[in-house]
């Protein structure tokens, strides 16, 4: 798997201003390629999730623009997007969380029960189809958010610090079924966190970001070959990378700090 | 003895003591029944006057079963309009605060000028009963999850979309409990409008029951009617309670039992 393939999105000169006069983003600039895993690093309030907000089109850049390749407009079922919490209704079932997608859309129900059931077994909560979300553990919910950005097939996953809620165990195990569905799907994935290890170990590609006002700091390719596991958290690489983000996120803050 | 057996037996020896207290009370004191009825009349009243007061108790309950529906769907209509549009919530929230702060025994007589009586006897309980519905379906629709309508949004919703899948679900258990406080006060809106007609002389309401009594010195008549006022009012909290826990008892933190 390459991060080499054509430009799905790109951002030129994004700038975002908030009605209190924050500026949460200036001069923003980033290439996302098909098929790669990128990962947005910075400290909070360095603008990473307003970022991922405008590449979805929930937020309307104050300067810039964001292009799409042709045909990749974002369209329902283009996208989909994990919020931190997992954002889901209290009032319906795993599986009607799961379907929501295709209900909006009015796809026929036949088809959408396949693929919620296909979603869920990806997951691994087939079972919990009927379950309620208020029965289910953090872990479990998140799961079913991650069924349901799936579901619909989208060509970008969209993340926003998913796992920054969960207990360690619970993390390190999605980060692997999260490696584990981007090989199987081959999809584009934008995640944002603040956590470096969490970072190098999910991505082929680190985009460093400077705080108030965010900006692209250093862009760090991470080269390690997939399918990572628990030996390559362990390993001297991965200490040695880990080591090399941290470093560039100190100066990143650093000088947005002085700034 | 479990705490549930406690939560049905206690209130039920307070009842029984009342009652036996009441009794002595009116026994010993040799108080006339045109003063204080004793319970035994109260009841042997409610027995003997069975067909006049069911017939009255039913029409009660039918205007205050009109009142309430009409207050559920104008509530939740008009909370819903507000949400959809913010102007025409600021242009029209103000004169319904000012329909709830106006004390309804003040409107009742000006109604019954304007309104053959039936209607206004329920648009009394109309008034006394919507805001609580508009007040708290308003909270629930301005408390949906910010990310959730992000989400709606992502994937096309459109308006009505959102409205039906999403808000209204969200502010199902605020709905819920504008209800039942409108039923509540359905009845009593429904009371004091009979009580404003009284004296017109053209209901024939439970609470025009209750003021015709009061001018024939039939005191334990008033009791009695009274009485089944009371009980009729518990029956609809209960009704509607059990209402909410049907609808919310599978996903609503307030329904679900929490073992400690």
């Amino acid at each position: 798997m390459t991060s080499s393939g054509p430009t799905i999105v790109s951002l030129h000169g994004v700038g975002k201003t908030f009605e209190s006069g924050t500026v949460a983003l200036e001069n923003f600039n980033l290439d996302v390629k098909e098929g790669e895993f990128v990962s947005l690093l910075g400290p909070s309030g360095c603008g990473k999730s307003t970022a991922l907000r405008i590449i979805a089109g929930l937020s309307v850049p104050s300067h810039g623009s964001v292009n799409w390749a042709v045909g990749e407009e974002t369209s329902a079922g283009r996208l989909g997007f994990v919020f931190q919490e997992p954002t889901l209704m209290p009032w319906a079932n795993v599986a009607a969380n799961v379907g929501l997608p295709f209900k909006l859309s009015r796809v026929a129900e036949s088809y959408a029960r396949e693929c919620v059931d296909r979603a869920l077994e990806r997951v691994g909560l087939r079972s919990f189809a009927k379950a309620y979300p208020r029965e289910l553990s953090g872990g479990m919910k998140m799961r079913v958010s991650i069924a349901r950005a799936l579901v619909a097939e989208p060509q970008v996953l969209l993340m926003d610090e998913p796992f920054a809620a969960l207990d360690e165990i619970t993390r390190f195990k999605l980060n692997n079924d999260l490696i584990a569905l981007w090989q199987m799907l081959k999809r584009t994935v934008v995640f944002v966190t603040h956590s470096v290890f969490e970072s190098v170990y999910l991505s082929q590609r680190i985009v460093v970001m400077t705080p108030r006002p965010g900006r692209v700091f250093v862009d760090i390719k991470i080269d390690a070959p997939y399918p990572r596991d628990e030996r390559f958290r362990t390993s001297a690489e991965y200490g040695v990378l880990c080591r090399t983000v941290s470093e560039a996120l100190g100066q990143a803050t650093a000088e947005g700090g002085a700034s | 003895m479990s705490d549930r057996a406690l939560r049905i037996v206690l209130p039920a020896v307070v009842l029984a003591l009342g009652i036996v207290i009441w009794a002595l009370v009116v026994r010993l004191n040799d108080i006339p029944p045109f003063v204080l009825p004793g319970p035994a009349l109260v009841y042997t009243t409610l027995v003997h006057d069975w067909g006049l007061l069911a017939d009255s108790l039913l029409v009660t309950l039918i205007t205050t079963f009109e009142g309430f529906l009409l207050a559920a769907v104008g509530g939740v209509g008009l909370a819903v309009l507000f949400n959809q549009s913010r102007l025409v919530e600021y242009s029209f929230y103000p004169y319904a605060v000012m329909l709830q702060v106006t004390p309804i025994v003040a409107i009742a007589p000006l109604l019954l000028i304007y309104l053959p009586q039936p209607a206004a006897v329920l648009v009394c309980a109309w008034i006394v009963a919507f805001f609580p519905v508009l007040a708290n379906t308003t909270l629930g629709l301005n408390s949906v999850d910010h990310n959730l309508i992000a989400l709606f949004n992502l994937y096309g919703s459109s308006r009505m979309q959102t409205l039906w899948n999403l808000k209204l679900p969200s502010a199902l258990p605020q709905i819920l409990t504008g209800l039942r406080i409108a039923g509540g006060l359905s009845l009593i809106g429904a009371v004091v409008a009979e009580i404003a007609a009284g004296s017109a002389g053209a209901g024939s309401g439970l609470a025009y029951r209750i003021a015709e009594s009061g001018y024939r010195l039939n005191i334990p008549r008033m009791f009695a009617a009274l009485l089944l006022l009371s009980v009729a009012g518990i029956a609809i909290y209960f009704a509607l309670s059990y209402i909410t826990h049907l609808a919310l008892r599978r996903w609503h933190e307030s329904a679900i039992a929490r073992e400690r």
